[in-house]
């Protein structure tokens, strides 16, 4: 139980302060790393709960892909690094006022709030005993939530779409390969037969 | 000594708490960037991590599967916005030259 403590605290810690170091870092190709270090100590919250599927998904979706396309994207743009950061000091005072006015409020209904009473469980636990975290949730993933499943299959599907007709853009002046019409070329149409009078070129 | 085990005993509040904090500290990632667009998709991607947490740690403490499930749509949906986020980005680099939010105001009327 101590260790277990031990481990939350210590990636709470970590989790907390990478995350305002991303908001107060001066490059953005910094802040994506402290994202990607958050997403690290996220998972390993994760399987501190239980959830080691979760867990697996943090570090393969969001590192692997949605971070390391965040810095692909802020290393393709050339950004004037100090130019962004004004404003930081003059929006710092009320965001505190804010943040603390906001946090106080969420920790104290966390905990003030009573215990709650019969909790209907739609998907007890207990119904899956000898699964495994991602046999658990692959059995009903795929059956009762069918549905929603191939909605989010839909979603990111329109995702992929609008980001291509976003950013392709059509260049001018690039050569490219017609197969069909290079292949359909025949003698005739490639090759003329010119009389060159004497004492002129071809271009006359 | 019995006080100082008792802290190491963690129940849901810690991990509330902690979303709670995070997710904060997301809201203050908008407020304070109002310039780099990119530090605020990060700060969103923040926000939702720390409603990953949140959902995460009812379903440990419930032993209820359902808050999982969840999870993982709003992985899809924060990988979809991402994705259409940057692009939009992108576009608007190529357009504009700068990714200040100040430079979008063509809308106004």
């Amino acid at each position: 139980m101590v260790i277990y403590g031990l481990f939350f605290y210590a990636f709470a810690a970590l989790l907390v302060i990478s995350s305002i170091t991303l908001i107060t870092v001066r490059s953005p190709v910094h802040s994506v790393l402290w994202l990607i270090f958050a997403f690290f100590n996220t998972a390993g919250l994760f399987v501190l709960l239980d959830a080691e599927f979760l867990a697996m998904i943090i570090v393969i979706v969001y590192v692997g892909a949605v971070a390391v396309l965040f810095l692909f994207v802020v290393m393709m743009l050339n950004i004037n690094i100090v130019k962004l950061k004004e404003g930081f000091n003059k929006n710092l005072p009320i965001c505190i006022l804010i943040a603390l006015i906001l946090l106080v409020d969420i920790i104290l209904i966390v905990t003030k709030s009573s215990e709650a009473g019969n909790i209907v469980l739609s998907l007890p636990v207990k119904d899956f005993v000898g699964l495994t975290n991602t046999h658990a949730i692959a059995s009903v993933l795929y059956t009762r939530f069918m549905p929603i499943f191939i909605i989010s299959g839909l979603i990111l599907f329109v995702a992929m779409i609008s980001a291509i007709i976003l950013t392709h853009r059509q260049r001018q002046n690039v050569r490219r390969q017609m197969a069909d019409k290079q292949i359909s070329r025949s003698v005739k149409q490639s090759i003329s037969i010119v009389k060159v009078e004497v004492g002129k070129g071809v271009n006359g | 000594m019995e006080e100082f085990l008792a802290l190491f005993e963690i129940s849901i509040n810690h991990y509330l708490i902690l979303s709670s904090i995070v997710f904060v500290v997301g809201i203050c990632g908008i407020f304070l960037n109002r310039k780099n667009v990119i530090i605020i998709l990060l700060s969103i991607e923040l926000m939702l991590l720390a409603v990953n947490i949140n959902m995460v740690s009812f379903s440990a403490f419930l032993q209820d599967l359902n808050g999982q499930i969840f999870t993982i749509f709003t992985l899809t949906i924060a990988a979809a916005e991402a994705a259409i986020g940057l692009a939009i980005i992108v576009v608007f680099y190529r357009n504009k030259g700068s990714i200040e939010i100040e430079d979008a105001n063509e809308l106004k009327g």
